[in-house]
Formats: structure tokens, C-alpha cells, sequence
């Protein structure tokens, strides 16, 4: 009987990625709760590695008629004291604990693994940003150069020599032209020749090989070939993100966690639009520091407030390590709005004429306590002079927040009163 | 001494050829199987997955429940809560066995042995298998399944697609004809002979005959209630064959999207009767032939040990008590029942001539195994098969378990000469498929009303319907039936203990 071995490992692998699909499609808004209440909990690198999401079972369930209760008859292995007649005390642990057949085990909340991709498109999907990344990445484009093929004329530094040869070649084995050992051979001949009459004729033939060497060119400018070089639209492929905040004594935990939450966002969203990402964390109260993350977010400061040492070393380190030309420089600003009254003015400066003129996007959060509402808020020092700068034309974006619930929203509204080019609206 | 079939633990093709080709031998010759021609098929870790999530089978139709399956499983293989079965066998001409590529070399004999000769040998030759499923044709059934499906999301939308497959997939268990030839009412063959019915009727008319003086007539309702009934082939347990007659409001595609998930239930309906018996079957022979290639010298002693590592593994029971238990498991039980009829067969004592006249002493072990495998279910072979001696054996019990009663659960009998029968007979019945699902069936439908359709359930032994289940499943059925439904539970005494009222969801916006 011939028996098939068959090997199918080489199949082209998810075959199940439609039906995944159509699972996560069906079960969207669970998938979507669930990825944002994870997405809480995590760092804000994290946010996009992906990883394992609960949801709650209900809604992806697949009913069938199931029977429960009444009374039960069951087989069982194992026994070891029991003689009929006895009875088993109820709901007591022991043998009563014992599961009958056909009773599965009811999931009632669903585990199961997003790839870093899903994750972030739910996560984003959400904010309803895609939209917004598609029309900005036009934005950000420069021109680039790529191969693309062999060109005929062009300059001397870019002559293909391996396209070259490969055609002189060609060329030369379809014009048969003489190989140099074949002349070799006869030029041995001709020496050996000791008859005359043949040594004419051998040298004839020698004449004849040595003129077609000469008609046909070892290489012709036919041969040449050049590398041909296009100018391709290239979208900078990296982008810098500074995160600046004030830890002064005034800023409260629930302060720094809705600035997390919105520099969490920034990334996530940076990420989608850019191959690389750079995160520079920078603190200050009244002097400015370069932090690593935990510090930003959890270190223990306290101080006066200047703002404008932020901002310098934000300057310097563009200056330093991100070139505007090469980076797409982004950067947020959190802040209670304290600042000393006499730093206004260095403050406004640094930022029209160093900062903006390099940045992409400068957003300018202010956070409140939780409960206060924006209209409680009164114009802080720092609302009022930003305020002040943007009525003169300056391209920032502020906002301010105060509950958790506002992150979203006010984060999605930045980026779309970008789009609609700086018109005031003041909420 | 024959030539080992591989050293080590690595295997390459040529290996599962001499592999197979052993195995085959011995499975020919010593056991005497009849098997359909096999063909093995090597895959990952990953594609074992997707099987998985599509009820084993090589190719289906799309749908989110196998996305989610498939994600379920990812998840806890992932985490290491879940290994992957060794092998998965598909009941088709050819037999296709898919082997995991980790296996190692005595890992993919014992595979071999197990899937493509034990279980393709049951699939060959046992009645329900024969009865029910189509192993030429299915694989080109679900072919035609997948692309008529897709076909179906072209043109008619997938949101109307994915409705009427949940609504299928949801009544699948009740999808299914449990006896055999049961004759179809041709309802085209009906219609033609009503017609010639008026036909005649017109021919004879007479004015006069209405002048006649008549008795009372007969309740002409009456009359037309068992008509109808016997027209829609009431009652019917079938629901998706039901409705996919006799639905009102259908369009004919959603009729075969109906037909489709009930082909594919019926396909699988003899396996869920004889998991017991196909794993004992599969068991016992992988055993066998593990066992003669060990002795004829072609695994060595430490290949064989590790066989018997994994073949421990997968016979393992344990007791009640144990944490680790869940029910019976069929490749302990079977592969049990499968060595204790060979022994009452070889050396039977005087109990089990007493208990298995038939088979005690007749020294044919494996006709007398064949005659088994060919003619029984899961639930009649216990009932007949099952030894006082394994009953002893596996210490096995029998619990009651009445919530009225006050004083607990009461244990009914026990592996003693009064408690056997007892004890097999319940056992038999725990895995009799006829018992296990709800038995509903559609008892009639309100024709000249309102078109409400009719269920009843049987209620046995007082078990009633998961409430929220039961309501999901029934607003599917309402929306395939397109008016009310309507579900009785019923008692034994048909006495009523709970009404469903359905009605169906409107449709949104009909394309």
C-alpha cells in the first residue's frame, strides 16, 4: 500500500490570522476596555510591546442548550471505603467536591495574547488617530536617494563595473572574438613550425586573429553600464520626544500621573509614525536635569520653579544630539503653572526664539488637582504668559486637565487644532 | 536479528517510511487490521494550532469562534498550561495523521501506530462510522463548504453570513438524525399528488351532491393538524434540518449555509459515541505493535522504555478523590476493557465465563476485537463488555445524587456482586450521547395562527436548561424562524415546567 510522507512544515504558516481577525473584530470594544485598562498599568515603553489581554467571556459567547441541575447519577473510579447504602455529606470537601461528566469548566473571563500590533492599533483606534497619522506624515517628509536599475549614461563614479564586464562579455562571446590563449597556441606553433609554406599560412591566420582582436574591443562604451540612482519621497525615520515637568514641591502624585498618561499617549502615537524614537526625560524645579524615566516619574524633588532652566536644557540638548534637520523634535510640557514671576521673561525668549523655531509640536499641559474643574482653574503664571506668546503668533498648543477622563479627549483635540491651524478656542 | 528501524531520538523521512512500513507489518499480519491507505503529514507547533482551532479538520470555512479558539489555546500553550496532543487523525480515504515535528523518533512509531493504523482501523470498520460519515468525500465537502461559504460573504454581506452561521453553530449539537433511514417525506411528491388530488376532485364535481343531507362532519381541523404535522415530518429532532426545510423566510443560500453545519455536526456525531472505543482501539493497537517491534528487535530497550513512559502517561487514571481527576479518561478505559477482553478471551476464569459465554476461551483475540470494534458504541460496549474483574479493578462506584434528599449523596452500589450490573449499567449510560444532550424536538408549528414554532424538552431526572444559554439559543432560533418560538420543558408526566417565549430580532436593514 504506498503511504504518502508528506512534509508540512514548510506551509505558509497563520492560516488561522483570518479567523483571528474576525474574532478581535467581533469582540472589539471588549478588546479595546481591556487594552486600555492594561495599558494603565504599564510603563510607557511597554505600551507597545503587546501581551496579554483579559476579557470578560460574555459577549464572545457561544451558547448551546445545556441541561443543569436535577438529580445526578454518577460512575467513579477510586474507591475506597464506601459500601452502598452510605451517604456523603454534601458540599463538605472531600468526595462531594467531585465534578460530574459533562460538566466543563465555565471560563468566564478570556485570556489570550495581542501581537504589539494589534495592541496598538486598538489603543489608538480608540482615540479615533488614525486618520490624523496618515494626513500628518506627508508632513514630515524629505527626499531620499535609492537604486533603481542600470542607465546607459551617467557619471564616472558610478559605473557598474560587474554589469560592465558581465555585457563585454556577452558581447565578446557572440562576436567571437579571439581568446588570448588561442593566439598563444598559434604564436607556439608558428614557433615550432619548420616548414615554410605552413609557417606562411600560420602566420596569415595569426594576422587575421590579431586584426579581429583589434575590430572587437575588449570593452565597448557600448558595455558600460551606470548605477542608476532615484529621488524617493522619504519620511524622517526618527523623531525625538522631550518631556519636560515640573517636580517641584507643588506637583502632586495625581499631578505627574495624568502628565504620564499624556506623554504615554505622545509615545505611543510618535511610535506608530516613526521608526525610532527617542525619549529625553527632563525635570526641573528651579534648576533643570536630565532624568532616566523612573526618576522622572517617581524620583523625589523639591524646590523652587524656573522654567526657563528647562527649556535651556532642552536647547542644549538639541543642540548637542538632535540635529532639527535630522530629528523631528516633539515636546511636552507638564506643569502646575507656577512660575516665578520673574523668570516670565527669560521663559517667553527662550522658547519663540530657540525652542518653537526647531519643534514640530510644542503642547503645554496643565495639570490640576483632581475635582477642580478647568473653569475653576484660575490663569496660572504660566497659562497666562503662554496665552500671551500664542495670541503673538507662536505655534503652541496648551491645554489644561484635571481628571483622568479628560486625557483622552484633550489629547486627540491637540493634535486635530494642530491640524486646523492654530485657531483659538479657548474651552 | 532484523535491523533497527532508528537510533537515538532523530528521525528523518526515510525513517517514518521504514517506520510506517514496520508498523504496517505487523498491523497486517499479527493484528489483522483493515485500514484505509494513510497519509502522514509533518507539521509545526503552530499549524498543530490551527487545527486545533478548526475541530481538526485540514481546511473550514471562516469564522470568528475558531479565531477565538485559536487565540484560547495560543494563550495557555504559551503559558505552558496546555501541551499539544502528539498527533491529530483526520477520518478521511486517505487517512490523513498529522505528527508533530517534535516528536521524537520512538514518539512518531508510537504516533504511527496510534493514529494511522488504530484509529484509521476503527474509522474503516466501525458501523456508526460507516453509517454516518462519508470518508471519500469529506475533504472535498469541506472544500466545497469553505469556498461556498466565502462565496456567500461576497454577495450577500459578511455581517448576514457570520448571523446565520452563529445561529447554526448554536443549535449544531441539536443538528444531527440519530437513527438511520428514517424516510424523508418527499415534499415535491407531495405537492404533485395534492394537485392531482383537486384535479380529480374537479372532474367529479357535482352541484348536486352539495343538496345532500350530511351527518356531522369530522373536525376538519383535527384532521389537518395530523396532515400538517406528517407534512413537516413532526416531531423533529433535527432542528437544523428543520429549519432548513421548513423555515418560512429563508433564502436559499442561508438554507446551505444550515445544510453545511449539519453535514459537519453529523460528521463528527459517531466520534463524540465512541471516544472510549476509538482511543481504546488506537491504545490497544499501538501498544501491540509497539510491543512486537520491541520484541522482534527493531526499537531498542531504551526506545521502549521510553514508549512505555508516554504510553503510562496517556493511560493514566485517576482515582475520584485525586485533584488531578475529570471524569473517566477513554484511553485509560478503553485501553483497560481492550486488555481485560483479551484476557477473558485467552484465560477467562470462571466468573467471566459466566459473565461472557460468548467469549470466554475462544483463543481468537483479535476476532473476537475486530467483531467489537466493528459493532458497537461507546454505550454498548461497556454495557456488554465491561468485567466485574475491571469494575473491581478500577474500584469504580456509583453515586446518586437527588437534591432532595436531605442526607447527601447517596452511594447506590459498588464494585460488589450485588452492585455490577448496577454499576456498568450507569456507567453505560453516562456515555450514551441520546442521554447526555437535551432532548428537544419540534412538536408543531401554528400554521394558521401566528406561525409560532413549537419545542418541547424532555426533561429527564429533573434537569432543565441553563436559563441564559437556553434563551440565547432560542433568540437564534427565532431569528432563523423569523416568528415567535416558543420551548415547553416538559416532565416525564407532561406535566410543564417551563415556558420560553422567543421572538425574533428584526433584521437590520435587509440588503
Amino acid at each position: 500500500m504506498p503511504i504518502h510522507i508528506i512534509d508540512r512544515r514548510l506551509n505558509p504558516g497563520g492560516k488561522s490570522l483570518e479567523n483571528r481577525q474576525r474574532f478581535l473584530r467581533r469582540a472589539k470594544s471588549l478588546v479595546q476596555g481591556a487594552v486600555k485598562k492594561t495599558s494603565q498599568e504599564r510603563d510607557i515603553k511597554d505600551v507597545l510591546e503587546g501581551g496579554e489581554v483579559t476579557i470578560p467571556l460574555d459577549g464572545m459567547h457561544e451558547p448551546r442548550f445545556r441541561r443543569e441541575g436535577g438529580t445526578r447519577d454518577m460512575v467513579l473510579p477510586g474507591n475506597k471505603k464506601f459500601v452502598e447504602g452510605d451517604y456523603l455529606q454534601r458540599s463538605g470537601q472531600g468526595s462531594a467536591k467531585d465534578s460530574g461528566p459533562g460538566e466543563g469548566d465555565s471560563e468566564d473571563a478570556f485570556r489570550f495574547v495581542l501581537s504589539r500590533d494589534e495592541f496598538v492599533d486598538l489603543f489608538l483606534d480608540d482615540l479615533e488617530l488614525p486618520d490624523l497619522a496618515k494626513r500628518k506624515i506627508a508632513q514630515t517628509e524629505s527626499e531620499g536617494i535609492q537604486r533603481a536599475g542600470y542607465t546607459t549614461s551617467g557619471s564616472p563614479a558610478n559605473i557598474s563595473v560587474s554589469r560592465t564586464v558581465k555585457l563585454a562579455l556577452a558581447r565578446r562571446i557572440a562576436l567571437k572574438r579571439p581568446r588570448k590563449e588561442e593566439i598563444e597556441e598559434l604564436e607556439a606553433a608558428i614557433a615550432a613550425c619548420t616548414d615554410e609554406d605552413e609557417r606562411v599560412v600560420l602566420l596569415a591566420e595569426l594576422e587575421k586573429l590579431k586584426a579581429k582582436t583589434k575590430r572587437i574591443p575588449f570593452i565597448d562604451p557600448l558595455d558600460i553600464r551606470y548605477r542608476r540612482f532615484e529621488t524617493v519621497p522619504k519620511p524622517v525615520a526618527q523623531a525625538v520626544m522631550f518631556c519636560l515637568m515640573d517636580v517641584s514641591g507643588s506637583m502632586s502624585e495625581h499631578m505627574k500621573d495624568l502628565a504620564k498618561r499624556f506623554y504615554m499617549l505622545l509615545y505611543v502615537f510618535l511610535k506608530r509614525r516613526y521608526k525610532h524614537v527617542e525619549i529625553v526625560f527632563i525635570r526641573h524645579t528651579d534648576r533643570a536635569e536630565e532624568v532616566d524615566e523612573q526618576t522622572f516619574f517617581y524620583g523625589p524633588a523639591s524646590g523652587g520653579t524656573l522654567v526657563s532652566s528647562a527649556l535651556q536644557a532642552m536647547h542644549e540638548i538639541v543642540r548637542e544630539r538632535f540635529n532639527p534637520s535630522d530629528w523631528n523634535i516633539y515636546a511636552a510640557q507638564a506643569s502646575d503653572g507656577d512660575n516665578s514671576y520673574s523668570d516670565g521673561e527669560l521663559t517667553g525668549m527662550l522658547l519663540t526664539d530657540k525652542i518653537l523655531p526647531v519643534c514640530q509640536f510644542f503642547a503645554y499641559l496643565e495639570v490640576g488637582e483632581s475635582g477642580g474643574s478647568a473653569f475653576d482653574l484660575s490663569d496660572s503664571s504660566l497659562w497666562t504668559l503662554y496665552e500671551r506668546l500664542r495670541n503673538s503668533g507662536a505655534p503652541l498648543s496648551m491645554r489644561k486637565v484635571s481628571e483622568r477622563s479628560e486625557i483622552f479627549p484633550v489629547f486627540h483635540d491637540l493634535f486635530q487644532r494642530r491640524e486646523t491651524s492654530q485657531e483659538k478656542a479657548a474651552p | 536479528m532484523t535491523e533497527r528501524l532508528f537510533e537515538g531520538a532523530d528521525w528523518d523521512f526515510h525513517t517514518l517510511q521504514r517506520i510506517t512500513d514496520a508498523c504496517e507489518e505487523v498491523a497486517k499480519n499479527d493484528l489483522g487490521l483493515d485500514v484505509y491507505p494513510n497519509q502522514i503529514e509533518v507539521i509545526t507547533a503552530e499549524q498543530m494550532l490551527d487545527a486545533y482551532s478548526s475541530v481538526g479538520m485540514p481546511l473550514f470555512y471562516k469564522h470568528w469562534s475558531f479565531g477565538k479558539h485559536f487565540a484560547y489555546h495560543e494563550a495557555s500553550y504559551r503559558k505552558g498550561l496546555m501541551g499539544l496532543a502528539y498527533e491529530i487523525v483526520i477520518n478521511s480515504s486517505p487517512c490523513i495523521s498529522y505528527l508533530m515535528e517534535e516528536n521524537t523518533a520512538t514518539m512518531q512509531t508510537l504516533v504511527i501506530a496510534h493514529a494511522a493504523f488504530g484509529h484509521n482501523h476503527f474509522f474503516k470498520n466501525n458501523y456508526l462510522f460507516k453509517q454516518w460519515t462519508d470518508a471519500d468525500g469529506i475533504l472535498d465537502y469541506l472544500d466545497f463548504a469553505k469556498n461556498y461559504v466565502m462565496q456567500c460573504e461576497e454577495r450577500f454581506g459578511r455581517a448576514e453570513v457570520e448571523r446565520t452561521l452563529d445561529a447554526a453553530h448554536a443549535l449544531m449539537s441539536h443538528g444531527i438524525d440519530r437513527y438511520p433511514g428514517k424516510k424523508k417525506l418527499d415534499l415535491r411528491a407531495e405537492e404533485k399528488r395534492a394537485g392531482r388530488r383537486r384535479q380529480h376532485e374537479e372532474e367529479v364535481f357535482n352541484d348536486l351532491w352539495r343538496t345532500v343531507p350530511a351527518g356531522k362532519s369530522k373536525s376538519r381541523s383535527a384532521l389537518s393538524v395530523e396532515r400538517r404535522r406528517k407534512l413537516l415530518g413532526l416531531p423533529q429532532e433535527n432542528l437544523l434540518y428543520f429549519l432548513e426545510k421548513s423555515a418560512p423566510r429563508l433564502a436559499p443560500w442561508q438554507r446551505e449555509l444550515l445544510r453545511i453545519v449539519r453535514h459537519i455536526a453529523q460528521y463528527f456525531y459517531p466520534q463524540s459515541q465512541t471516544k472510549v472505543m476509538n482511543e481504546g482501539t488506537a491504545t490497544y493497537v499501538h501498544y501491540r505493535i509497539m510491543t512486537k517491534l520491541h520484541q522482534q528487535g527493531r526499537i531498542t530497550d531504551g526506545n521502549f522504555l521510553e514508549f512505555l513512559g508516554s504510553h503510562t502517561n496517556v493511560v493514566f487514571q485517576p482515582e475520584f478523590d485525586d485533584p488531578r481527576f475529570s471524569g473517566f479518561n477513554p484511553y485509560a478505559l478503553g485501553f483497560a476493557m481492550m486488555q481485560d477482553i483479551e484476557r477473558i478471551v485467552t484465560s477467562p476464569s470462571d466468573e467471566d465465563r459466566e459473565w461472557f459465554p460468548d467469549i470466554a476461551g475462544k483463543n481468537d483475540v483479535m476476532g473476537v476485537l475486530r467483531d467489537v470494534w466493528a459493532n458497537y458504541r461507546d454505550e454498548s460496549f461497556i454495557g456488554q463488555f465491561l468485567s466485574p474483574k475491571l469494575m473491581r479493578q478500577l474500584r469504580m462506584f456509583h453515586l446518586h445524587d437527588d437534591p432532595e434528599e436531605r442526607a447527601g449523596i447517596r452511594v447506590d452500589a459498588i464494585h460488589d456482586e450485588r452492585g455490577f450490573r448496577r454499576v456498568r449499567r450507569e456507567l453505560a449510560r453516562q456515555h450514551d450521547v441520546g442521554y447526555i444532550d437535551a432532548n428537544i424536538e419540534v412538536v408543531d408549528v401554528d400554521l394558521s395562527g401566528d406561525r409560532r414554532l413549537i419545542l418541547h424538552h424532555h426533561v429527564i431526572k429533573g434537569a432543565q436548561l441553563n436559563e441564559t444559554d437556553a434563551k440565547r439559543v432560542l433568540q437564534h432560533l427565532a431569528d432563523l424562524w423569523t416568528y415567535d418560538v416558543s420551548l415547553i420543558e416538559v416532565d416525564a408526566n407532561d406535566k410543564v415546567l417551563r415556558e420560553y417565549v422567543v421572538s425574533p430580532r428584526p433584521i437590520p436593514a435587509a440588503a
